[in-house]
């Protein structure tokens, strides 16, 4: 990890609203994501057919979004990613809703939200990223290096 | 942290029962996320439970219901004993039950799980209403009384027509509700969180629930999640009105409320539904916004044949299934198409009365209860092209199924049933001088 350059070291502070902390890659939805008819929990992949990540796999990843869309079984189709062993690795998100607050407690992975700046306009697919829910915050440290690449 | 009484204290304690115990854990985990400062009291309760899912199959053969319950209803991984629920508690749509047999390709093995589902939790107190509007079928809240309900076009209708307050919960939260009688006192529970953000002026009277499901379609793209204040001489909205209305705009966008002055219980004047604060400026429903939604709507309909026609989405009232049954008197339906109407089960037993369960069945159709195609992610075999009467129906379907949409009125629906073609076009609008 010391050979990664860090020009865009950057730290977010929001507030944890499920406890944790984990290092990974992450995954930027611009669009809200639906959780019925959205996702797919037996692969963990997004599968509305208009949405931008169409065909895109979230498991263990970071999974970075504006909100929770659609239907009430939103908690249950992520809470059954977690049941599948498919679930993101954590969540951060902008818009704070039943929805999205409940899913990610069930789905039981660490979570921030109510952040000081967009972390949609900040962060970007493959920035290597710390979810600290403990305290709230959530580090962008640049693009993954493809050396240490978690696949 | 959010606040508790002495009984809710007790509770999380484990004075009664360790299931109680893990369902004020998972409503207090829900509650600080919210940053909700206390739970409401609730005595009603709309949730989903029997509906089978791989993940709920694959709990239940490892611990039967009980583990299946406290897993997904309740969040917790011990061992519990399901209580009877603590308060009034209805299942909403589930899968498909035994009338569906042989007709489509939903699998047996499900039917039988729903049913083993429905005895265990209708043992332990829940009412199987089986519907997405359980409002249609006798569970009314009464007005300002804190529920708990899941099911987008449920909460809609339950916070703007009914005046209950509800946000849109899932099934941890109503798992946990239905045994504790608590929901986080949060978002549309208070008041402040309850008045207009946005005006809609319509210069168009509605003339049916098709208007209304377009002039939702419009409102929820509009404002997304907001809540909008709809003015202009709209004429008296009933029951399916406002439940297309309130469905159309829930999929466009996110409402889980909105009002309509003089005609719904938190808004009797426009200065009530913006409480005291000025308007903004108003955003125009006219006949191009109308135009754009009806396009919009049948922009996935290509192909005329139409194999499969669906009403009932949300469930039909008894009214709907009414003006199917007098559209087919005498009538058979085209031999590739086939016709259901989705409707509760409890609203099937009036219409098997009424003789419309026979006259839709003599023509060929089905009068089918307790879910709909999007619910279980089936329809007829083969269905290439369906037809609907519902703006939210059209909205999901195509994306669920891969099929192809046309939206239209429930007769020009009839007639695409009984000739295979689809041959609707948009009515004038009736435009206000």
């Amino acid at each position: 990890m010391t050979s990664v350059a860090e020009p865009r070291r950057l730290v977010l502070r929001g507030r944890g609203i499920v406890p944790g902390r984990v290092e990974g890659e992450a995954l930027v939805s611009h669009e809200t994501i639906s959780g019925w008819g959205g996702i797919d929990p037996a692969t963990g992949t997004i599968v509305e057919r208009r949405h931008e990540l169409y065909g895109v796999c979230f498991t263990g990843k970071v999974l970075v979004f504006p909100g929770a869309k659609g239907s009430s079984g939103w908690s249950g189709f992520f809470q059954s990613t977690r049941l599948m062993g498919t679930a993101p690795l954590a969540m951060v998100f902008t818009n704070l809703t039943t929805k999205a607050a409940l899913g990610a407690i069930v789905t039981r992975v660490p979570t921030v939200t109510e952040l000081d700046d967009d972390p949609v306009a900040r962060i970007a697919t493959g920035d290597r990223v710390e979810v600290d829910a403990d305290n709230g915050l959530v580090v962008v440290h640049g693009p993954w290096p493809r050396s240490d690449h978690p696949r | 942290m959010v606040a508790l009484t002495d009984e809710e204290k007790a509770m999380r304690d484990g004075r009664d029962g360790d299931a109680v115990a893990a369902a004020m854990d998972l409503l207090i985990r829900y509650a600080d996320a919210l940053g909700a400062e206390h739970l409401c009291e609730t005595r009603n309760v709309a949730g989903t439970n029997t509906q089978p899912s791989p993940a709920k199959t694959k709990l239940f053969e490892e611990g039967g219901w009980s583990k299946a319950f406290a897993v997904i209803s309740l969040d917790c991984d011990d061992d519990i004993t399901v209580p009877q629920m603590k308060v009034p508690t209805c299942q909403l749509q589930h899968g498909f039950g035994n009338d569906a047999l042989g007709i489509m390709p939903y699998s047996e093995r499900n039917i039988e799980l729903q049913a083993d589902a429905e005895s265990f939790y209708s043992s332990k107190g829940v009412n199987v209403l089986a519907t997405c509007t359980p409002y249609q079928v006798g569970n009314l809240p009464t007005y300002g009384e804190h529920v708990a309900w899941m099911e987008s076009s449920a909460v809609v209708y339950a916070n703007s027509v009914l005046g209950a307050r509800t946000n849109c919960e899932g099934g941890a939260s109503t798992g946990s509700a239905s045994i504790t009688g608590r929901i986080p006192c949060w978002g549309n529970h208070l008041v402040e969180n309850r008045y207009g953000t946005h005006l809609i002026e319509s210069g168009l009277r509605m003339t049916g629930f098709q208007d209304w499901g377009m002039f939702g379609y419009f409102v929820g793209d509009a404002v997304m999640e907001a809540r909008p204040v709809m003015v202009g001489d709209l004429g008296q909205p009933d029951l399916a009105d406002l439940k297309h209305f309130g469905a159309a705009a829930a999929s466009s966008g996110g409402v889980e409320m909105y009002h309509i002055p003089g005609r719904t219980p938190d808004a009797p004047t426009l200065e009530a539904a913006f409480g005291g604060a000025a308007p903004p400026e108003p955003l125009h429903y006219g006949e191009a916004e109308r135009r754009a939604m009806y396009d919009s709507l049948n922009s996935i309909g290509n192909s005329e044949d139409v194999d499969f026609v669906l009403i009932g989405c949300p469930h039909a009232s008894l009214e709907q299934i009414g003006r199917v049954a007098r559209a087919l008197e005498g009538r058979t339906l085209s031999a590739g198409t086939e016709l259901w109407v989705m409707t509760p089960r409890a609203l099937r037993s009036v219409a098997d009365r009424n003789g419309w369960t026979a006259t839709i069945e003599g023509a060929g159709g089905r009068v089918l209860t307790d879910s709909c195609p999007a619910m279980s992610r089936v329809a007829p075999a083969g269905t290439k092209v369906f037809a609907t009467d519902s703006a939210k129906q059209a909205h999901y379907l195509p994306a669920i199924l891969g099929i192809e949409a046309w939206f239209g009125t429930t007769e020009e629906c009839v007639d695409a049933a009984v000739t295979g073609r689809w041959r609707g076009s948009l009515a004038p609008a009736a435009v206000v001088r």
